[in-house]
């Protein structure tokens, strides 16, 4: 039991983490321009082919600088080219715009790398085990994926709040014209984040690729669980997605690794009278739970956990 | 005179949906009518959302393919049970589920507007679509549940075994919805949707509450919604988990936005072509899915309204007797134009062939008729710089478009 919770609670503070990558630019983009992305988990996506591709030909170690920033680049050009384009027509269309973008990365990722997952290994330097702990080893590169999320954390934090690029951005989150009339170059400002949003989820997906597993539907899986991320953070609210996403990383690692139903609780009488509802384990509805915390949230607390904002 | 008038546009579409299957007789040409009339109806109903509204919704399949589900096991019931419920009722029931779960979710979901209900329709329609696999007493698991629409009574002597019979049903059912989707926007109520849509604060002023209003639209929607749901579960006796999920939700999304949602007739347009995209499309070429995705990016960046949108453009001009003038530029634009389509397909069909299929058939490639080499250059040069010229002579004719424009509606001004 100890065991399980032990790991558990490593494994889903991983995937919190590994969520926030996503969900702190997600919520950035989101503030900053009212733009919901749609496409940022395909970013994450294409962090990860990417990873695979330049791991295979030239090493995990260049993939793991040049792959996020490749997106990054990728997510500049589709801000300048693409949603500054629609950003005259309102904010459905923009996020029309995201929607289509996605389906046509993803798309293009099954023309290139086929439907079938691709073998996207964990680098021979880091496959050995880090520590053993009642009988079960904890492979290092997991510590690894923790310890570049940490770092990452780390890092966009002291950026936000101790540099001046980090004051702009900050404040152009809520007063853009004034910024504007200061003389700074909003709409550039704009790009910066959409790309270091899309290089931060991109670095997400090279990292993770290894780990979980990469395939085409690798961003329509994830996709809706960063949006119940930042909703139940609390639009626009980093640290609110910060503590949602460690939420849902460890609700959703428990409830894989708990295998009872209602059955199990009620005992048979109860369990027979609910159907299939009375034989689901808790391990079937891990995928479910994310969207029902969504739904509570949203009846008892519309503006989030931490959010400020209704919409 | 003006009785006529209004009347004229019903008893065409009366008329079409009669007559179609008379000129269009195969068998495939009166299935893929069926499905445009189911998918006319469910893009209606999501344009109750989007267009009348503006509440943009991510899971509107979840009413649609619910409500499938919900006729699906009402037919079995009729069947195993011995009702007398004949064929043609059963779409009642699907509106009802449609209605019964819209009010369900609509009391989460319509609470907010704007982005976060888009946020709200998309979890709850992840929801749905993961119970889906979870729940295999209802939803059947992969392989979904099945009918026998023969089996239930006969209907005035008619057993729906052929699908022209089965056509006439969803036509029937199609043209009602259709009509009654049309009162809808004429009545105070569809007004006072499109007051919330424009500005809610007023429309509270007014004295109405923007919630309400976006419940009760919901509600509308979900109905209508489900009864093309039931249409479907009639017209392919078969429903899978598939009919509750995302690829459905944005099919829809897609009809109603690339026809255009400002306007009732959009959705329509919307949903013929790209039913009928969807269908011929997918024998043509592996890459059909990535075409749908370009056409909606496309029709975003460049068309915000839609094919409806860029058609009623026209109106004025054309009220004015003036679309003669714009007729010259438009030739002119025509060859570009066509010179990037036809670089643009050339090249996704190239890659897609060269990625997908070379490495078991061979970079030997066929292409409107052409046997083209996917791995030559040449094939590429040719690709690119027909796409690149098309670009090229687009822009070199886009002002005169806009200058053809210009004098078509200062003209206009002047004569008035």
């Amino acid at each position: 039991m100890l065991e399980l919770i032990t790991f558990s609670t490593l494994n889903g503070v991983l995937y919190g983490m590994l969520l926030f990558m996503m969900a702190s630019g997600l919520t950035l983009i989101f503030s900053m321009m009212g733009v919901l992305n749609f496409a940022h988990a395909s970013f994450y996506m294409l962090g990860a082919y990417f990873g695979f591709e330049i791991a295979r030909h030239i090493g995990f170690w260049p993939a793991f600088v040049v792959a996020p920033l490749l997106v990054g680049g990728i997510g500049a050009i589709v801000e300048r080219y693409g949603l500054r384009q629609v950003h005259k027509y309102g904010h459905v269309p923009e996020l029309l715009f995201t929607f289509g973008l996605a389906f046509v990365i993803e798309e293009i990722v099954q023309m290139f790398w086929g439907k079938l997952p691709v073998d996207y290994r964990t680098p021979p330097s880091l496959d050995f085990v880090a520590f053993r702990l009642f009988d079960t080893t904890y492979p290092a590169y997991r510590m690894f994926m923790l310890v570049t999320a940490v770092a990452m954390f780390v890092f966009l934090l002291a950026i936000l709040t101790r540099t001046r690029v980090g004051l702009i951005i900050q404040a152009s989150l809520t007063h853009p014209n004034m910024v504007a009339m200061l003389g700074h170059d909003v709409p550039k400002i704009f790009m910066l984040v959409f790309g270091v949003g899309a290089a931060l989820a991109g670095l997400a997906g090279v990292i993770a690729g290894p780990a979980l597993v990469t395939q085409p539907s690798m961003a329509a899986l994830l996709g809706p669980i960063l949006f119940v991320v930042i909703v139940v953070g609390g639009l626009g609210s980093l640290s609110g997605a910060f503590v949602a996403s460690i939420l849902i990383g460890l609700v959703q690692t428990f409830a894989v690794a708990i295998n009872a139903s209602l059955t199990d609780l009620f005992g048979p009488t109860i369990g027979a009278a609910l159907g299939d509802l009375g034989n689901v384990t808790v391990a079937q509805v891990a995928p479910v739970i994310p969207y029902l915390l969504l739904v509570l949230i949203l009846i008892f607390r519309p503006t989030g956990l931490f959010g400020t904002r209704e919409s | 005179m003006t009785m006529l008038n209004r009347a004229l546009p019903w008893v065409l579409l009366a008329l079409a949906f009669a007559l179609l299957p008379k000129i269009l007789t195969s068998n495939t040409a009166i299935t893929m009518l069926a499905m445009m009339s189911i998918n006319i109806v469910f893009a209606l109903s999501y344009n109750v959302l989007l267009g009348q509204t503006g509440l943009l919704s991510f899971g509107h399949a979840v009413y649609y393919g619910l409500a499938g589900f919900f006729a699906i096991h009402a037919m079995n019931t009729v069947v195993r049970q011995g009702l007398g419920v004949p064929l043609p009722f059963i779409p009642i029931v699907g509106g009802a589920a449609g209605l019964f779960f819209a009010f369900i979710f609509g009391w989460v979901s319509t609470r907010r507007a704007g982005t976060v209900f888009s946020m709200i329709s998309l979890g709850l329609g992840e929801l749905v679509a993961a119970s889906s696999l979870i729940l295999r007493g209802f939803f059947g698991g992969e392989e979904g549940v099945t009918a026998n629409r023969t089996k239930l009574p006969s209907f005035l002597g008619h057993k729906f075994g052929p699908q022209i019979e089965v056509y006439y049903l969803i036509a029937f059912w199609a043209f009602v919805c259709i009509v009654l989707m049309y009162a809808l926007t004429r009545t105070p109520f569809g007004r006072m949707c499109n007051a919330v849509r424009e500005n809610p604060e007023r429309a509270e002023f007014v004295g109405y509450s923007t919630q309400r209003v976006r419940f009760i639209s919901f509600c509308l929607s979900g109905f209508f919604a489900g009864v093309a749901g039931a249409l479907a579960a009639i017209n392919f006796e078969i429903m899978n988990a598939q009919s509750v999920g995302a690829a459905q939700s944005g099919s829809v999304l897609l009809m109603t936005y690339a026809g255009g949602a400002g306007y009732f007739f959009g959705p329509i347009i919307g949903a013929i072509i790209i039913t009928w995209l969807q269908i011929t499309l997918s024998d043509v070429t592996g890459a059909w899915m990535l075409y749908f995705g370009l056409l909606f990016i496309l029709v975003v960046m460049f068309s915000p309204g839609g094919i409806a949108g860029w058609l009623m453009l026209h109106q004025p001009v054309w009220r004015a007797g003036r679309l003669g003038k714009l007729a010259p530029s438009y030739a002119l634009a025509a060859a570009p134009m066509a010179m990037m389509l036809l670089g643009a397909i050339m090249i996704i069909e190239a890659a897609h062939h060269q990625l997908v299929k070379a490495a078991g058939d061979g970079p030997a490639m066929h292409f409107l008729g052409l046997s083209l080499n996917s791995n030559s250059p040449l094939t590429w040069a040719v690709a690119i710089g027909l796409f690149a010229l098309g670009v090229f002579g687009l822009r070199l004719v886009w002002p005169r478009i806009s200058d053809a424009w210009g004098a078509a509606l200062a003209n206009d001004k002047a004569g008035a």
